[in-house]
Order: structure tokens, then C-alpha cells, then sequence
């Protein structure tokens, strides 16, 4: 194969195979298999040329590879700019992973409307890769507003009971707090010319309102990027819209959506704005930590599996946003590490949660107890997979979150005391949420006639389990390709640190 | 400056797509009475269609040559071609779909498709005119026609009620426009706007100008229905047949537009600053939040297009000659993103309320999703342009808007600009969520499109998405005729660079 040619367009594929086989869908297909089995392939078809990307990444160069650039608008001056580092290279190789996967776990539990759910599943995949591979700040904003239409849908049309508040307010808070990043981008573009991402991190210092705008600039797109991942206080949508949208959404939504705003914190808010980013660290630290702590003690209430995982997530993401803004090695290439295993972990926790949705339509763990004698494949990989999450050595979970919490440690040590605990915090929810799903007597007479894992649920679980395995044991694999990345973000900040100490 | 007494051949070249449209106009009155009333409906459609194809056609004649007419009275250049085009494109496209909706209203078609050729002509005529008395009289011949149409439905007491509103106060705002044009007239000895223009950088403004240009500001305020000039929309809007909405939300529109921008722009005093920005950020702010609450589909897209009103004034509060090329430019193509949003999104309302106009509240559109996965995705697709999501022209209209608005350090305004698009995302989204995530509570019938629609949605969708993703062109056009607009502004090189002049153009062709 002629990889020099096709490393060129090897992102503009991987991006649009998605959309291209969509649009397929909407004019071919008529029978509900033959659009599952045409989905299923081409979402396999974007893994494996996806897999391309890690395969001739140049693991110790920090800057864009597989760079395209076009000009797409002569005025404004747009250009389709892909590329992608580190940091997002492993994000696009995460969403294609976890995109058959969602495929194969809506295979039965959606009977209804299934040209449209599979339209919208292979729509949200081509926006959610174009977000981790656009360079050109228009093009990232286009792809990260392209997200919220699809992923709304799927919550509102597939959803649970209350499906329509959910999408409405996932949707309204999404779209009200990314209207002013396009602000901020438009105010960048007004005084530099450009939209592209490389040329306005090299050269915005030099505008002259710069220092003035910088920090509300930098706000602009915090705020974007918090309430996607969310940060507290933002996180409130974050349960509803789990709770109530389908299995293959959540999946999606948890493993992929939110990393779209640790993403953009990591990319954007400490790429252009290295200084604002070290002044605002103090509270954007004290806000992870809140959502840590916070997010844990709230899992442990919950009587809902489902809202109990959503909350495990606010705490999660608390984590890597702390490891991105303690701007220590460590710390970011921990977040960059708990976002890829909390995507799959808790993407397969989820889709163990809509497995045992399908059979009793409920979440509520008080409807179930004692599983694991009338399913014990399902309570086992239940069990491997808890165990990724809670954080179990030589499994996925451990190693960011070690990262993490020593990295937290060498910015500020009460910070990395703080987070420690909620690493302890998880294993007591989930724990204890096992305990009651799976251990003791079957107490609800239903519950023993609940068939186990059936082939494609086996199908889409066990993937994850396995990377969750693999990422335990060598997590060099991926740390390799995202410590020059990370390096490279962190170096105008420590140049910042040293100027202000040698003062 | 010649003024020529006897018009050459030349002069009616240039008012060429008027002329077409009026003969084609009069040959539908002529040919009503002497068709069988049961084929009536048909033909004449089909001849007003042929009408706006030749006017397209003479439009493009019109374009080769350039230049003044009419003792300086009309004058063609980039941007009265646009316009041009832009209305004459919204005419067919309403005619299109206007066939099955007169068939299903039993409405007796005749003067109908007249009527919108005869507004068509006033609205050309508005964007080539350069003279305050021509420009007058081109806003009365569209007015008055649209005055009619939006009585159409004559059996339906809403539809009389918002003929006479839509009269009464339409005529109460040209008068005020009259007033303005002789107060002017007054003020600098002449009625053409590049004599005006020239006067007034000459000399300073004397007080009676600042006078002059609200009253005008007030008539065409009314006729764009910007805020605090608005109370008619809804009501007319509620009352007038769908497809007619559909024009006189966007066709006459885009003539007052454009008429606005001549006057704004070539009168340039700075006075006009303060008032277009007020009207601007209430225009936004009443339109979204009147949406909110609505429950009729008509009056919900009635409030919007006052928003998008206000959208779009925000292009005009510019100062000076550099943001102003950038600000024209935006409106223009706002103008043009909008009529296709906008008259597509009629057309499927109009279809979708059936015989009567019965099916209107949001509540009928519950399952529209199911019960025609057309339509609804065409409505969609109307909402999201309207919305102003990336991929449809609505996205670019807002985004050289807001960027022409920064450039020109409008910052407030453009916050308020872009609160009000995350408020009005709110109400077109229960549109959106009613058609696919609600289950019908009534059968609603719903008539398989029929071909002219189906051309008519097409069409509109086609040119929405064209405008989300390949914006290059029609922004390039603009800008070009934008200093078309600003001839006498332009002093040696103030306006010569070729790209949209930025704050750092060093930066900005850096590629």
C-alpha cells in the first residue's frame, strides 16, 4: 500500500466514511437487519482504517501529522485543516472503537425507527472524529455544534420516559454555553485574520488587544468546554440526559461526548492561552475537586444504576480536568489516560446497564439482587469491568488516575490528598452497587428467569474488558504517542513559570 | 452629468426585468376572464412561472450593461442585480408552491399570480432606483399588491382583518417615508441619492437631514418590521394564506433592505448610528422572546422574522466606509440565506395546514415525523438554517454578520446578538422536538407532496444547504457590489483592496 499518498486523506476518510455510509443508508436499505448488518459494517470499516493512524504515527514527534490543508472559503478565510497529535490521536481511535460496539449493543433493543437510529449513530461518529482531527478553528466549531443535533435526537426520539426534557436541555445548555467560544473564535479571527489553530497560537501575542480581551477570550472557551464535561457546577444536564437517552447514546455520549471538553481545555484554552490558563488555575482546581468529591457522594445515593454511572462520571472527569490544569507531565498525561479508559470502561458499564434495561426495563437497583446466580457471564464481565473503573492495578483505571493524583501532588499536595479520596469514594459506589445487583438471594421471583449474555451483547462487552486489560498491562503503548504531545502543550506554560520565578 | 430628456435604447435595457414582468402581469389579467375557470388555475400559475424564468433571463440582459437611466432616476449596478435575482428567485419559488395551495383553498387563482408579478416590479425597481420620489413610488406598487394578497383568503374574516391592518398601518408608515423624502428634499435641494450623498460631505448636515432620515428610517423600519415598528407582523402574518407569507416575509423584505442600505449607507451622516442599534438589539430581543410563547406556527415564524430583522440590522450600524463595504456585504447575504430558509419553511407550512388553513397549531404538527418523513425533514432542515446550525446558509448569514459587527467593534451588540441565538434555538427546537419526539393526539391528514411543491421545497433546501457550505460565491458578489453601493465614498484606494479589508489585511491574505 502506497502510504504516503493515503496519509494525506487518511483523516478526511475516517471522518466522512461515517456520513458517506449514512447517506447510503437513507437511499438503500429497506429491511431492518440489512440496515443493522450495513451499519455494523461500515462502522468496522472506520476501525480498521482508523487503525491505520497508530500504525504509522511517528510516536516521538510532538507537532500535526496527517496535516491536510485547503482552503475551503476565500472569505472569511477558512481552510479545511486536519491533523492530529498525541492527544488526538488516541480520542479518534477511541470514538471508531466504540462505534460498533454501540452498534452491536443496539442491535435488538431498538425496534422502532431503525433507519433513522442507525442514520443518526454514523452521522454523530463522523462529527464527533471531525472534532478531534479540525485544526481550523471555524472547522472545529462547525463539527463540535454538529455533534448536538444528532446526540439530541437520539436522547429525544429513543429515549426513556422523560426523553423530551432530557434532549431539550442537553441541547439548550450545549448550544447557549458553545455561542460564546464562537464568540471568542470570531474576536480571534477579527484580529488575526485567520481561523487556523497553529497560526493564531503563534502569533496572537503579537495583537495588541490582546492581554486586554485574553482572559475573557480564555472564558469564552472554558465555559464551553465545562459544561460539556461538565464540571461543577455545570453538570446538571449531564444525568437527565443519561438516564434518559438509549444505551448506544450514552455509550457514546460518556465515552466520547465529554472528552470533547477535556479535549478543547487541553487543546485550546492551554494552547492560545498559557497564562490564562496558569491565572485561572487555582479555581478551575478547586471546581474538579468539588466535582470529585461531589460526584461521588452523590453516586453512592443514587437509587438508579444508570444516574449512579452518570454521576461515577462527573467524578471521573474531575480527575482529568485536575491532571490538565496541575501542568505537570504527569498530570496530563494522567487525564489524557483517564479519559481513554474512563471511555471504555464506563461505555461498558453502560452498555451492562442497558443489557439488564432490555430484560426488566428498569434501572432501579432495589428491582434486582442475587444476578450472579442466573447470570453469572454477565455478572462476571459486570465484575471486570467495575474493577477497570474502581481503579484495580494492572487494569485501565489505575494507571490515569496514579498519573493524576501525582501530578495533583507535585502542583499542590493537599490538592493530590483531596482527589486521593475519591478514588476511594469509587470503589465504595460501585462496590457496593455490585453487591446489591449481584450478590445475596434472588430477591424479585423475575429475576431468575433472566436469560445470560447473549452472543452480540458478548460481542460488544468483551471489547472493552479487553482493552481494559491491554491499557492495565502496557499502558506505554499509548503513553508514548501522548507524552511528546503532552510535553509540547506543557512547554510555554513551564517557560511562564520560570519567567515568573526568576523575577 | 448629462441629464438625457428623451430615454435611448439603453434606458429600458436597464429596467428590462420590469418591463417583462408587467407585460407577463397584464397578459394574466387579460387571459383570467377568458379561460375556463376550472383550467384557470393551472395556466395562469404556469404563465406567472414563464413570467419570472424571462424576467431571470432579462436580468441577466440587464446586468450587461450598467450604468444610469432615466435621467439618473434607475441605476444598475451589482447590487440592484442581486436583488434582482433575489426576488425574482422568491417569486417563482412561491408561485411553485402556491399551485396545489390555491387548487386545496378553493381559491379562484386570476389576479393572484398578477398581483406578485406587479409587486415583483416595485420591488426591482426599488433596489435600481437612486431617486427618493422613484424609490417612493416603487415601495407603493409593492405595497399595494402585497396589501391585496394578504386578503386573499376573502372568505376567512383573519384574512380581511390582516389585509386592512396590514393597509392601514402599511400607508401610515409610506406617509411617514413621504414626509421624510420632502423634508430631505428640503434640506439639500434635490431627491437623488448620490446629489444628497455629494451634498452632505461637502457641507455640514444641517438639522433637518438628522429629521429627514428618521422619518425614512420610521417608513422602511415598518416595511422591514424591525422593532418598535413590529405590532402588525403577527397578527398580518397570522391572517395573509401561507404562501403569501412566505413572499412578503422575504421578497418585499429584501427591497426594503436594500432600499435601507442605499439610503443608510449613501446618506452617511453618523446620527444614524445610534437609532440602528437600538432598533437592532430590540428587534432581536422582542422577536425571540414574542416566539417563545407562541403556540400558532404562522405567528411563531412571524416573530422570528422580526428577529431576523434585527439580525440583520445589525449590519447596518456601521460608521465608517471600511466596516460599512463589510456590513453591506453581510446584509446581502443574510438577505439571501433568509428568503431561502424562510420561503421554504412557508411552503411547508402552507401544505401542511390543508384546506382552510386548519392545521396551524404546534400541537398538529406532533408525528409529523412519522407520517411524512419528508416534509418533516424538510421543515428541519428550514429550522436549523433558521436556527443558525453549521452546514446551512442561516449559519453564515449570522456568522459575516457578528464578524462584520466585531471587526467594526460592535462588541456589545454582537452579545446580544448572540444571546438572542441561543434563545431563539430554544422555540424552533419545539418545532423540531413536537414533529419527532411526540406521537400524534389527532389524526392530522397529511396530502402526499405534490410535484411543484416538491420542486419548491427543493429548490429552497437546495439553496439553504449550497448556502451553509459554498457561501464563497454569493459573499464574493456582495462585497463586490457592496462598493458598487459606495461609489462616491470611494477615494482614491480607500476601498481598493480586492479582499474584505480587515484590521490586519498584512495577516489576513497571508496564504
Amino acid at each position: 500500500m502506497n502510504t504516503s499518498g493515503l496519509n494525506t486523506y487518511i483523516l478526511t476518510l475516517v471522518t466522512f466514511v461515517p456520513l458517506a455510509g449514512a447517506l447510503l443508508l437513507v437511499l438503500f436499505p429497506r429491511r431492518d437487519r440489512d440496515i443493522r448488518i450495513f451499519s455494523l459494517v461500515i462502522s468496522l470499516l472506520t476501525f480498521v482504517l482508523s487503525l491505520h493512524l497508530p500504525v504509522y504515527f511517528h510516536r516521538g514527534q510532538a507537532g500535526f501529522q496527517y496535516e491536510i490543508d485547503k482552503q475551503w472559503i476565500t472569505s472569511p478565510n477558512i481552510h479545511y485543516h486536519m491533523g492530529i497529535d498525541g492527544i488526538s490521536l488516541w480520542l479518534v481511535v477511541l470514538t471508531t472503537f466504540l462505534t460498533p460496539l454501540c452498534v452491536l449493543i443496539s442491535w435488538k433493543s431498538i425496534q422502532d425507527r431503525v433507519k433513522e437510529f442507525f442514520i443518526l449513530l454514523l452521522v454523530l461518529q463522523t462529527a464527533l472524529i471531525g472534532v478531534f482531527t479540525s485544526l481550523d478553528l471555524f472547522l472545529f466549531y462547525f463539527f463540535w455544534e454538529a455533534t448536538l443535533i444528532p446526540m439530541a435526537l437520539l436522547i429525544g426520539v429513543f429515549g426513556h420516559e422523560r426523553k423530551v426534557y432530557a434532549a431539550v436541555k442537553f441541547f439548550m445548555y450545549t448550544m447557549i454555553a458553545s455561542v460564546f467560544m464562537l464568540a471568542a473564535i470570531l474576536w480571534l479571527y477579527a484580529q488575526t485574520g485567520s481561523f487556523d489553530f497553529v497560526y493564531i497560537r503563534d502569533h496572537i501575542h503579537s495583537v495588541a488587544g490582546f492581554p486586554a480581551a485574553a482572559q475573557w477570550l480564555f472564558l469564552g472557551f472554558f465555559l464551553a468546554f465545562a459544561v460539556k464535561v461538565p464540571l461543577f457546577p455545570f453538570h446538571t444536564w449531564l444525568p437527565d440526559a443519561h438516564v434518559e437517552a438509549p444505551t448506544a447514546g450514552s455509550v457514546l455520549l460518556a465515552g466520547v461526548l465529554l472528552k470533547m471538553g477535556t479535549y478543547g481545555m487541553l487543546r485550546f484554552n492551554l494552547g492560545l492561552f498559557p497564562e490564562q490558563s496558569r491565572q485561572n488555575a487555582p479555581w478551575i482546581m478547586v471546581l474538579a475537586l468539588i466535582g470529585i468529591i461531589y460526584g461521588a457522594l452523590v453516586a453512592m445515593v443514587q437509587p438508579n444504576m444508570k444516574k449512579l454511572i452518570a454521576y461515577s462520571s462527573v467524578s471521573h472527569l474531575g480527575f482529568v480536568v485536575l491532571g490538565i490544569f496541575s501542568f505537570t507531565p504527569l498530570g496530563l498525561n494522567g487525564a489524557m489516560f483517564v479519559m481513554l479508559a474512563h471511555g471504555i470502561s464506563t461505555g461498558g458499564l453502560f452498555m451492562l446497564a442497558g443489557v439488564l434495561h432490555e430484560r426488566r426495563h428498569t434501572y432501579e437497583i432495589s428491582e434486582f439482587g442475587g444476578l450472579a446466580s442466573p447470570m453469572p457471564v454477565y455478572a462476571a464481565s459486570f465484575l471486570f469491568i467495575v474493577l477497570a473503573s474502581v481503579g484495580l492495578p494492572l487494569l485501565n483505571g489505575f494507571v490515569g488516575e496514579f498519573l493524576v493524583l501525582s501530578g495533583a501532588f507535585k502542583a499542590r499536595a493537599i490538592y493530590g490528598v483531596l482527589a486521593a479520596t475519591g478514588v476511594i469514594w469509587s470503589a465504595c459506589y460501585l462496590l457496593w452497587m455490585y453487591q446489591r445487583v449481584f450478590f445475596g438471594k434472588v430477591t424479585h421471583g423475575e429475576n431468575n428467569a433472566l436469560p445470560d449474555l447473549e452472543g452480540f451483547e458478548k460481542a460488544a462487552v468483551w471489547p472493552c474488558a479487553i482493552a481494559a486489560l491491554v491499557m492495565g498491562v502496557a499502558p506505554i503503548l499509548w503513553l508514548a504517542a501522548i507524552d511528546p504531545a503532552v510535553q509540547a502543550a506543557l512547554t510555554p506554560i513551564a517557560q511562564l513559570t520560570a519567567k515568573v520565578a526568576g523575577q | 452629468m448629462t441629464p438625457a430628456a428623451i430615454p435611448q435604447g439603453a434606458d429600458y435595457v436597464r429596467i428590462l426585468p420590469e418591463i417583462v414582468l408587467s407585460i407577463f402581469g397584464v397578459v394574466i389579467m387579460v387571459l383570467d376572464p377568458l379561460i375556463d375557470e376550472e383550467k384557470s388555475q393551472k395556466t395562469l400559475g404556469l404563465v406567472g412561472l414563464a413570467g419570472t424564468l424571462a424576467a431571470l433571463l432579462s436580468t441577466w440582459y440587464m446586468a450587461q450593461s450598467p450604468g444610469l437611466a432615466f435621467s439618473d432616476m434607475v441605476r444598475v449596478d451589482g447590487f440592484s442585480v442581486f436583488f434582482h435575482v433575489l426576488v425574482i428567485a422568491i417569486a417563482a419559488v412561491v408561485i411553485l408552491s402556491s399551485f396545489e395551495y390555491m387548487a386545496v383553498q378553493k381559491i379562484r387563482a386570476g389576479e393572484y399570480y398578477a398581483l406578485i408579478l406587479f409587486g415583483v416590479v416595485g420591488m426591482g425597481l426599488m433596489s435600481s432606483a437612486v431617486e427618493l420620489v422613484l424609490i417612493f413610488i416603487a415601495l407603493e406598487i409593492s405595497s399595494i399588491s402585497t396589501y391585496i394578497l394578504a386578503g386573499f383568503r376573502r372568505y376567512d374574516a383573519a384574512s380581511s382583518e390582516s389585509s386592512l391592518k396590514y393597509f392601514l398601518l402599511g400607508s401610515f408608515a409610506t406617509a411617514f417615508f413621504l414626509y421624510g423624502v420632502a423634508m430631505m428634499f428640503g434640506a439639500t435641494g434635490s431627491t437623488n441619492v448620490d446629489t444628497i450623498s455629494r451634498t452632505l460631505q461637502t457641507e455640514a448636515a444641517p438639522t433637518l437631514v438628522y429629521l429627514a432620515t428618521a422619518l425614512m428610517l420610521v417608513g422602511l423600519g415598518f416595511k422591514v418590521a424591525a422593532a418598535p415598528l413590529h405590532i402588525w407582523t403577527p397578527d398580518v402574518y397570522e391572517g395573509a394564506p401561507a404562501p403569501v407569507v412566505g413572499f412578503m416575509s422575504t421578497a418585499p423584505k429584501a427591497a426594503a433592505f436594500a432600499v435601507l442600505l442605499r439610503v443608510v449607507f449613501a446618506i452617511n451622516e453618523p446620527g444614524h448610528f445610534w437609532p440602528i442599534w437600538i432598533a437592532a438589539a430590540f428587534s432581536m430581543t422582542l422577536g425571540n422572546i414574542g416566539a417563545l410563547v407562541q403556540s400558532n406556527v404562522k405567528r411563531l415564524l412571524a416573530y422570528s422574522s422580526i428577529a431576523h430583522a434585527g439580525y440583520l440590522l445589525v449590519a447596518f450600524a456601521m460608521t465608517t466606509s471600511d466596516e460599512s463595504a463589510n456590513g453591506i456585504a453581510a446584509a446581502m447575504f443574510y438577505t439571501a440565506a433568509y428568503a431561502a430558509m424562510n420561503v421554504g419553511a412557508f411552503a411547508v407550512v402552507s401544505h401542511f395546514a390543508n384546506a382552510g388553513e386548519r392545521y396551524l397549531t404546534l400541537d398538529d404538527y406532533a408525528g409529523l415525523g412519522r407520517s411524512s418523513p419528508v416534509l418533516a425533514a424538510a421543515l428541519t432542515i428550514f429550522l436549523l438554517s433558521l436556527i443558525g446550525i453549521p452546514m446551512t446558509g442561516g449559519f453564515f448569514a449570522k456568522f459575516y454578520v457578528f464578524s462584520a459587527a466585531l471587526k467594526a467593534n460592535l462588541i456589545w451588540l454582537t452579545l446580544i446578538g448572540v444571546a438572542n441565538s441561543a434563545i431563539g434555538a430554544y422555540y424552533y427546537l419545539r418545532i423540531i422536538v413536537m414533529m419527532y419526539m411526540r406521537e400524534a393526539r389527532r389524526e392530522v391528514p397529511v396530502t402526499p407532496i405534490p410535484f411543484g411543491l416538491g420542486l419548491a421545497l427543493g429548490l429552497s433546501m437546495l439553496a439553504t444547504i449550497y448556502l451553509g457550505i459554498l457561501p464563497n460565491r454569493v459573499l464574493q458578489y456582495a462585497q463586490e457590489s457592496a462598493r458598487d453601493l459606495l461609489p462616491s465614498r470611494t477615494m482614491s484606494g480607500q476601498l481598493g483592496a480586492p479582499e474584505m479589508p480587515t484590521t490586519a489585511p498584512d495577516l489576513h491574505n497571508r496564504r
